[in-house]
């Protein structure tokens, strides 16, 4: 793979939607840089708009690659809201897939919390609250039960 | 490759809670840390390990005085395990729940009339605070509204499918004949006068366009219809509109979706020798009511350990739900327990409680959550793709 072109960092205003996919893919192409100074093997990443929240999640899931020599991450400064993430791999591993995989692995982890609560969830009411079930009126039934099915997609 | 045995992956996974330290903190379940393992991620590892354990439903009965007076249920207290996860994934779900599941609160207070002595900005600031619940489906289909900036285009439009409209409306007036009461002396505000507290309850939503769709029977609302805004005399009065937006608790505590969302790691009580007799009794007030029990020694157990010689019939303390411990560490503290007992958590046992607002269950709160983390790398990643093109 060829190293992808470096980038200055640019202090220009960034719109951050907020937690949906949002159609603007460009948008989060902008919030990506490397850092200079990167190669294949080692690269520092600069996010716009994270924190520790995917930082840290980040880091565990890259460290458990056993390509990867290094991993870690850091918020440069408190009042700006950027994350750098620094990625170091073993001979001939480029830091990129590296960096790919670790986020696919956690959108894979993802899957399988909200699948295994879910499941954990629904067994537990099945055995606990069936009465609570009887003197809701079908109203909020139809609410609440549509609501919850609508965050599990 | 050698695969560690049970006792030593549990072993791992302990902290240990000394008189006053803690050590083993750090997870070590990296690629090269012990030699010769393997530990790199495995998804059907993952699966096979994880596991969610429910332990309070949460349910709360608030009573919904405005338009319909049924008592409903709703999930908002829960506790729940999660095992088998590192804490950078627990605290991100705990981050998420803070601060980026989104919720609708009042945002814009427009006052056409205020003539309460609370001023204006300290009212609508109290309004924002005041959380707010309607049909899930509906609220969760609901756009952003970005408020343009002072002098530039930016931002977006107000629309039905951004904005909810409430009124608030409510004057003070004497009771008929209150003011003769008063000049005899009366005090009680009840007796006196009309609408002397603004309430909740007070906020009417005005449906607009795609709104009127909404479920009839599930308005938005204040979730505690008996929360005290204000409070009036004869004369005052107060007239505004209110704009809610949906929002996320990194701009404003007040779009937080939870009181608190926390966790806690499993504590862990091993009685290395027995204890019996009145230091059985001593050590169990030492924890909690039932996280320690009594139980007989029996002649088993004087067989086993000397200790126990001749002791049968004597009471012996036992775990009995760690679950509870609060780790106080007290039975650290005494000469008689010294050797006998070790305190620890599991590294990988978080112990989740998630109080809601109202707005949502505490289970649609922790799925969002999980489903805005997968978001987040979803959203790096598509971003990585195109940077590398």
């Amino acid at each position: 793979m060829p190293a992808p072109p470096q980038h200055e960092q640019v202090e220009d205003e960034v719109i951050i939607d907020r937690g949906e996919l949002s159609e603007n893919a460009e948008a989060d192409r902008d919030r990506i840089r490397v850092l200079a100074g990167s190669s294949e093997t080692a690269a520092s990443f600069q996010f716009d708009g994270e924190d520790h929240t995917l930082g840290n999640a980040l880091r565990y899931i890259i460290m458990k690659n056993p390509d990867v020599e290094f991993c870690g991450y850091s918020i440069p400064h408190p009042s700006e809201n950027k994350l750098n993430l620094r990625i170091q791999t073993y001979d001939n591993i480029n830091v990129y897939t590296v960096l790919e995989k670790g986020l696919n692995d956690l959108m894979d982890m993802c899957d399988v919390i909200s699948e295994k609560f879910v499941v954990a969830r629904d067994g537990f009411y099945a055995t606990t609250t069936d009465k609570n079930d009887n003197d809701d009126d079908n109203g909020g039934q139809q609410g609440g039960e549509e609501g919850g099915e609508a965050m599990e997609e | 490759m050698p695969e560690p045995t049970a006792e030593e992956l549990a072993r791992r996974n302990r902290l240990q809670i000394l008189p006053e330290t803690v050590s083993d903190q750090t997870s070590t379940d990296f690629p090269g840390h012990w030699p010769g393992e393997n530990h790199e991620w495995n998804l059907e590892h993952f699966r096979k390990n994880f596991k969610v354990q429910f332990h309070s439903d949460g349910t709360a009965f608030l009573l919904e005085k405005q338009n319909h007076a049924i008592p409903k249920h709703r999930r908002i207290d829960q506790v729940f395990s999660l095992i088998g996860l590192d804490a950078s994934i627990a605290n991100a779900f705990r981050r998420i729940l803070i601060a980026e599941v989104p919720t609708l609160a009042i945002e814009d207070v427009f006052i056409y009339q205020n003539t309460s002595i609370i001023q204006d900005e300290v009212f609508a600031h109290r309004l924002g605070l005041i959380p707010l619940c309607a049909d899930r489906l509906s609220l969760h289909n609901m756009g952003w509204y970005i408020k343009p900036t002072e002098g530039e285009s930016n931002g977006n439009e107000l629309t039905d499918e951004n904005c909810v409209i409430l009124h608030l409306q409510v004057k003070c007036e004497w009771k008929e004949g209150g003011l003769e009461k008063a000049a005899k002396g009366e005090t009680n505000p009840n007796e006196l006068y009309v609408n002397h507290s603004v309430y909740a309850r007070d906020l009417v939503w005005q449906k607009h366009g795609r709104q009127l769709e909404w479920p009839e029977d599930d308005p938005v609302r204040a979730v505690y219809p008996d929360i005290l805004i204000a409070k009036m005399r004869p004369g005052q009065e107060v007239i505004m509109k209110l704009h809610a937006y949906k929002g996320i608790g990194q701009d404003h505590a007040k779009f937080s979706p939870v009181a608190t969302a926390s966790y806690r790691l499993l504590p862990t009580i091993d009685i290395l020798k027995p204890i019996v007799g009145a230091d059985a009794k001593k050590f169990a007030d030492c924890f909690p009511p039932g996280v320690i029990g009594l139980d007989e020694v029996t002649s088993e157990d004087a067989q086993k350990h000397d200790e126990l010689q001749g002791k049968e019939g004597e009471l012996k303390a036992v775990v009995a739900n760690p679950f509870n411990d609060t780790v106080s560490r007290e039975a650290l503290r005494h000469a008689e327990f010294k050797d006998k007992v070790k305190l620890g958590r599991v590294r990988d046992h978080f112990i989740f409680r998630v109080e809601s607002t109202g707005q949502w269950d505490s289970d649609e709160l922790f799925l969002q959550s999980v489903q805005l983390l997968k978001t987040k790398a979803q959203r790096i990643k598509r971003g990585l793709d195109l940077m590398m093109k």
